[in-house]
């Protein structure tokens, strides 16, 4: 139960900074995509803001050597490129590019009850099902 | 009411990135386990075990912000680029499936990859921020403004 109490308010946490950062926004973000057009730069400064304090936390937790409620980082222990890496994130560009949603800002805009989310939301399951099903039958 | 006051937009999501960042922090320094959106929403579909509650608990958590936020911020929800519901439920199914190919999205890659220098993630999220910039662009020009 703890561990489900402390990720419910980091995630609310989380999302008040995505509102915040203007990333609940998809024309914000669809403008930040936008660089040969009318470039709206704001979200740069939300990965600066967000990778300047977590690389000087991440550097200071890993000296520190184990979670405060855990037994062990949890790291991916992939090191090399492979295609499903690339291609994975080349389909997820286009799609946040058409529709301006990353799957954070979507839940939280689904919260909202804004309709065009709740529509991506629902492509978003389906999606990641397809992927998972046709994953285990390789298996 | 509304968050757009007199403080610049930039300085408003360099805040929002930080408290982003923070988040992300603290449930590596709490749980040991990295912010990752789309593989949080994956654990949930794959009914893992272990991580389907507390990943089930920070999802709900982004969508009580997302109530809250329409309450009391509706502005942040503001959307000036709609698609046409066949746009918008393709995109999230390129999302949905392509994330879980990648195995990550703007913030597990974005902000967590990046944060600790993994190479993979660099490439990811230079492969789905180009991706993006193309698909704008395409869109763009295809639909008649330039």
């Amino acid at each position: 139960m703890k561990q489900q109490i402390t990720h419910f308010i980091i995630g609310i946490l989380f999302g008040i900074g995505l509102l915040l950062s203007g990333m609940t926004q998809p024309g914000k973000v669809i403008g930040f995509l936008d660089i040969f057009g009318n470039w709206v730069p704001d979200l740069a400064f939300v990965m600066i803001g967000a990778i300047l304090i977590n690389s000087i936390a991440h550097k200071f937790l890993m000296r520190r050597g184990r979670p405060l409620f855990g037994t062990g980082f949890n790291l991916p222990s992939k090191k090399d490129l492979d295609r499903p890496l690339i291609q994975g994130s080349i389909l997820f560009g286009i799609g946040w590019g058409l529709a301006g949603f990353c799957p954070g800002p979507a839940i939280v805009s689904i919260g909202g009850l804004q309709t065009p989310a709740i529509l991506f939301g629902i492509g978003l399951v389906i999606g990641a099902s397809v992927f998972i099903v046709k994953k285990n039958q390789v298996k | 009411m509304s968050l757009e006051s007199d403080i610049p937009s930039w300085v408003q999501a360099l805040a929002g990135g930080g408290l982003i960042g923070l988040s992300a922090a603290l449930l590596m320094g709490l749980e040991g386990r990295i912010l990752g959106i789309s593989g949080f929403v994956r654990s949930v579909l794959e009914a893992d075990p272990k991580l389907k509650g507390p990943s089930t608990a920070f999802l709900l958590g982004l969508v009580l912000v997302g109530i809250l936020a329409q309450f009391y911020f509706v502005d942040t929800l503001t959307n000036t680029q709609p698609r046409s519901y066949m746009i918008t439920i393709l995109a999230g199914l390129l999302v949905g499936y392509g994330t879980a190919m990648g195995n990550g999205c703007t913030s597990g890659h974005g902000v967590c990859g990046l944060s600790r220098f993994s190479y993979r993630s660099l490439i990811a999220t230079l492969s789905f921020m180009a991706a993006g910039m193309l698909t704008v662009t395409l869109h763009r020009v295809l639909m008649g403004g330039m």
